[in-house]
């Protein structure tokens, strides 16, 4: 018999999760969709002024990133808990935190990952530069995981709960202001000419900060929640 | 040194309703401990209190005279869990399924043991047919089939296992605990029906 190692129970997850999703497509679609529909109607609410757009851009965008991305993260343990395999992972020999970062990571790749790869098609509809959509595309590369890693410990905390979907955003989305901020930031800095070096570094540190806290957290929070 | 496990005077508090005190067990190897009791009075959430899952209101649970969680490494590959859901993803096929059981449960496996599994599950040729596509019954047997591949694994604990299964699949898994039993393995097992396991070693636990 083999020796699991430290990452098995990682890469099981992570494995497992990429291939349910690849076979329920349509909850990465809609997530897409999602992102462009509301994209999409504020070019056409305020107006086609090409200077009002190109301002609002990052800001829209990134609001637009976050909205959609909170769609999916209800039932990144929902489903788990209601098909018994969030318990299997409880009282699996591996480190549950470890298990988390799989889940979560599944989760960036199945519907945080395919909504960077879409902004710079949307941000041709706000008429921004070719070097202001590169800024767009590298903070939300590195601010979506934020996203996803904030977003599971919201989850892990509300698995089990009624109406969870509504709280879930409620208790997520004030934590990611901070992401908002420098990362719609960084491409308006960029905009005025300024350099983006600070936001990118700041966004990293945050990256660094949730990869190391949440997982443990939400780990710990998953314990509770299946008490 | 003790290589059973023990309930001392387990209580459980659920939603502000006390649903069972003062539970003491003794298992031992070779012996099957059949809990009891009406809908409702608490038989799944002392199933998931031996797991380690739930942590008991008062009492304690002593695994080869040690606390739970104190090695949650060790007794998680000396324990099989399966709960009232069957812990099957949906998307996936019984195959898929089964090897990533086995992977979480610290017990990789390859393909062709899995499959084997499979095939004594009676499963054969729905192998790689996504479990939304299987008979509830199928689904058990599927879940089931983990137990084939469990030998080594000291405690089986069952959360109505025999629920949805056919005569034969019922067979099969009766065979199943008592050559567990043989090898000195220990089982808990909650069932509605009157499963007759010939097992001399038999306690049951009314709640």
């Amino acid at each position: 018999m083999k020796q699991p190692g430290l990452l098995d129970g990682f890469k099981t997850v992570l494995r497992r999760d990429l291939r349910v999703a690849l076979r329920r497509r349509s909850d990465t679609f809609s997530t897409l969709i999602f992102f462009v529909m509301v994209v999409s109607l504020f070019p056409l609410g305020v107006g086609p002024e090409p200077q009002l757009l190109r301002s609002m851009a990052p800001g829209v965008l990134w609001v637009a990133a976050m909205l959609a991305s909170m769609l999916s993260l209800p039932r990144l343990f929902a489903d788990d808990h209601s098909d018994g395999t969030l318990e299997q992972m409880l009282l699996s020999t591996h480190s549950l935190s470890w298990l988390v970062i799989g889940k979560t990571l599944a989760h960036w790749l199945s519907a945080g990952l395919p909504l960077v790869l879409l902004s710079p098609v949307l941000a041709l509809q706000f008429d921004l530069s070719a070097s202001a959509t590169g800024v767009l595309l590298l903070s939300l590369l590195l601010g979506t995981p934020i996203l996803s890693l904030i977003g599971a410990m919201g989850a892990a905390l509300t698995v089990g709960l009624r109406g969870s979907s509504v709280l879930l955003s409620l208790l997520v989305l004030p934590l990611t202001i901070p992401v908002l901020i420098f990362g719609a930031g960084a491409v308006e800095a960029h905009n005025a000419g300024l350099g983006v070096a600070g936001h990118f570094s700041l966004l990293g540190a945050f990256l660094i900060v949730t990869l190391i806290a949440a997982p443990w957290t939400a780990a710990a929070a998953l314990r509770i929640s299946m008490e | 040194m003790n290589q059973g496990m023990q309930l001392e005077r387990l209580a459980c508090v659920r939603g502000g309703r006390l649903l069972f005190s003062a539970v003491s067990a003794q298992l031992e190897p070779g012996f099957l401990l059949r809990v009891q009791g009406p809908n409702g009075a608490g038989k799944t959430s002392l199933l998931r209190m031996l797991s380690g899952l739930l942590s008991p209101t008062e009492g304690q649970v002593l695994w080869q005279g040690e606390k739970l969680s104190a090695d949650r490494g060790k007794f998680g590959r000396s324990l099989v869990y399966l709960g009232h859901a069957a812990a099957l993803k949906d998307e996936l096929s019984p195959i898929e399924n089964l090897l990533d059981a086995c992977a979480l449960g610290g017990l990789p496996t390859a393909a062709d043991a899995a499959l084997a599994a499979l095939k004594a599950a009676g499963l054969r040729g729905h192998e790689r047919t996504p479990v939304l596509r299987l008979s509830q019954g199928q689904r058990r047997r599927s879940a089931l089939a983990r137990l084939v591949l469990s030998q080594n694994a000291a405690l089986w604990v069952l959360d109505e296992p025999f629920n949805a299964l056919d005569t034969a699949a019922t067979a099969w898994l009766t065979g199943l605990i008592e050559a567990h039993l043989q090898r000195a393995g220990m089982v808990v097992l909650t069932s509605h029906q009157d499963v007759v396991l010939s097992a001399a070693q038999q306690q049951v636990l009314a709640l």
